[in-house]
């Protein structure tokens, strides 16, 4: 669903193998041109569900490749991630969701 | 409306006030009362000299003319766009502007606000927006920018934002809107006296612009996010 | 070790400036108090809507403070964002801090809110207005990227104390503003040089419309803003007198316009600051020595 003036709004969901205790909510980075910010809030449940807002319409399926590699490396559940984007690359979208989860209670890096 | 049509309407054909560089100034009488009227005419651009102007009879009225209502006739494109200007420090003149007419207020002074007819932000930040209440007449328009230079700083297209301009309340620059958003309390309509002597009437205190934003319908986050604040753990 | 304020985001800036891990937000991000204008355009919004306000210790006094996001629509203010700065004005005439802190890196009104982000600014002067005439001293910082400008340019000088650094600019309108309206020959945006003279912290600093003038790196902020924890000055018909008297010898002062466009460096001899000529050269520390020599009105 996205809105008719142009920022396109992306869901998706993985499910969780390492289910994340609550945690109070994470934040990385800051919406400017090429650039977006990364929420992490403890969920109920064992998923790991994300909601993109994006001002760079059209690259679903690359927000859901570089979602999908990250989850591989960080199969996390129990977890929301919320980001607003402004056209941040696939690289500065990785080390955001890098940054973020290292912030994490308990996280090895 | 041109400044003689509207101040001649409100205090008579004598009313003494006159316009010299863009500047206006009087003492007249109303209802028996005298009043302090100071504003701009032409459309001014508010440079250091004018915003000095005007704040200069503010102070004079706190100090010689104790409880004495103040009148501001409101018509500038804005703050002067000139680099000199700015050397000069212009947003410390503004905020000097702003700070004697929030002292007026703040020592008993009654301080009414009138776009006559046009208001651009940094020029009614520190006139209009600062009084006890900025009323204005119907066909007055109050913008923050002109759509072309607000096309290059925001960098959406021009006829995106002259669209808006048309259609959307936050964007168009009708006075109706301010009214609904809160910013301007009333439209003096019809008997010009009859909407002074109203203004006059009304109360002084805190500032209920975001309060009649919401209640008018206009701007429907503001007063809630201010008071949410005041009650977070 | 040298933190640049310049580099910082808002919230590192509070990270590091006030007393580790003491700042409490209040409407924090993961409440989504978000902006209800900017989908409609298109943009993105932030979670906190481009400003941190809290709670917090500096050198164990409670303040309150606010930090502005530069990166986020240029640090404008929009319907929201203000009302969160209203909010923490309102609650520091409550609960009386000991100063409220306002980090300041803004364009001004977010114009992306129009209309709304007009009123909501001078909502914002109107509040620090309130709580300097409650004896509570308002500090605003400024050294970000973005500057200050625009209706928050007015705010800052309705606020009791000041603190620059000198990559930081306080000014009116900004130069791509005025270059578009009157040409390169008025103002040449591109000119840093040019620009720093007019607007920098430096020239700012000379001419009495900063307070303090600090390096570029968040412990000289937080010195400064500990030092001025007790500069609240009221609001009083001498103080605006004293204001309107140096207001108005400035610009008699003003060399009239030349062809000569270095007006900063006529303006600064004016004012009787020695070496005029090399202060673009000079560092922060030499920089203060000129003003306190010239004696500078505040």
């Amino acid at each position: 669903m996205s809105n008719s003036a142009g920022l396109e709004i992306l869901d998706f969901s993985f499910p969780g193998r390492r289910i994340a205790d609550a945690f109070p909510p994470v934040l990385v980075g800051v919406v400017g041109s090429g650039n977006l910010e990364v929420m992490l809030e403890s969920a109920a449940g064992d998923d790991c569900s994300v909601r993109i807002e994006t001002s760079a319409r059209g690259f679903g399926p690359i927000w859901r490749a570089v979602l999908a590699d990250f989850h591989e490396r960080h199969p996390l559940g129990g977890i929301r991630i919320s980001i607003n984007d402004m056209g941040a690359t696939p690289a500065v979208v990785s080390l955001r969701l890098g940054q973020a989860v290292a912030e994490l209670p308990g996280a090895s890096s | 409306m041109k400044w003689n049509t509207l101040v001649t309407q409100l205090f008579g054909p004598y009313h003494g006030m006159r316009e010299a560089d863009d500047f206006l100034q009087g003492e007249v009488v109303f209802d028996g009362r005298p009043l302090t009227v100071i504003g701009t005419a032409n459309h001014a651009p508010i440079g250091v000299r004018l915003a000095l102007a005007q704040a200069r009879v503010v102070l004079d009225t706190i100090a010689q003319h104790p409880g004495r209502p103040i009148l501001l006739l409101i018509d500038t494109q804005g703050q002067q766009l000139r680099r000199r200007d700015e050397l000069l420090g212009i947003n410390r003149a503004m905020a000097h502007l702003g700070m004697s007419i929030d002292l007026a207020r703040r020592s008993g002074h009654r301080v009414i606000g009138l776009v006559y007819d046009q208001a651009l932000s940094g020029g009614f930040i520190t006139s209009g927006l600062i009084a006890d209440a900025c009323d204005a007449l119907p066909e007055a328009e109050i913008r923050v920018m002109r759509i072309p230079a607000m096309a290059r700083v925001t960098k959406l297209p021009e006829a995106m934002l002259t669209e808006l301009s048309e259609s959307n309340p936050v964007f168009a620059p009708g006075v109706g809107n301010y009214v609904a958003m809160g910013g301007v309390r009333a439209l003096w309509e019809g008997d010009l006296q009859a909407a002074l002597r109203a203004a006059l009437s009304q109360p002084a205190g805190e500032d209920r612009r975001a309060r009649d934003g919401a209640l008018r319908g206009g701007r429907k986050l503001a007063a809630d996010v201010a008071q949410r604040v005041l009650d977070a753990a | 070790m040298n933190l640049s304020y310049a580099e910082c985001t808002a919230r590192e800036r509070l990270a590091h400036l006030l007393d580790a891990g003491s700042f409490h937000e209040w409407l924090p991000p993961a409440e989504r108090v978000t902006s209800p204008h900017l989908a409609q355009l298109g943009v993105p919004g932030a979670f906190d809507d481009g400003v941190a306000i809290g709670r917090a210790t500096l050198a164990g006094r409670t303040v309150f403070v606010a930090a502005q996001e530069g990166v986020f629509m240029g640090g404008g203010v929009g319907e929201v964002h203000g009302a969160k700065l209203v909010g923490l004005l309102q609650r520091a005439l409550r609960d009386r801090p000991a100063a409220v802190l306002l980090l300041a890196e803004s364009g001004g009104v977010r114009l992306h809110e129009a209309n709304a982000g007009l009123i909501a600014v001078s909502e914002v002067m109107r509040a620090v207005l309130d709580v300097r005439a409650a004896g509570i001293p308002v500090i605003t910082l400024i050294g970000g990227a973005n500057g200050c400008f625009g209706g928050m340019g007015i705010v800052a000088r309705c606020t009791d104390h000041i603190v620059m650094s000198d990559s930081g600019r306080l000014a009116m309108s900004g130069p791509e503003v005025i270059e578009a309206s009157f040409g390169v020959e008025e103002f040449d945006s591109r000119d840093r040089a040019l620009v720093w003279r007019t607007t920098g912290g430096k020239h700012r600093w000379l001419t009495g419309d900063c307070d303090a003038l600090v390096e570029d790196d968040v412990q000289a902020f937080r010195a400064a803003a500990i030092a001025a924890l007790g500069a609240a000055k009221a609001v009083t018909p001498a103080l605006l007198e004293a204001e309107h008297a140096l207001l108005s010898a400035r610009l008699r002062e003003m060399p009239p316009p030349s062809d000569d466009s270095d007006d900063a460096t006529a303006l600064w001899q004016r004012l009787g600051i020695a070496d005029a000529q090399r202060i673009p050269d000079m560092d922060v520390a030499a920089v203060h020595a000129l003003r306190a020599a010239a004696e500078v009105p505040r």
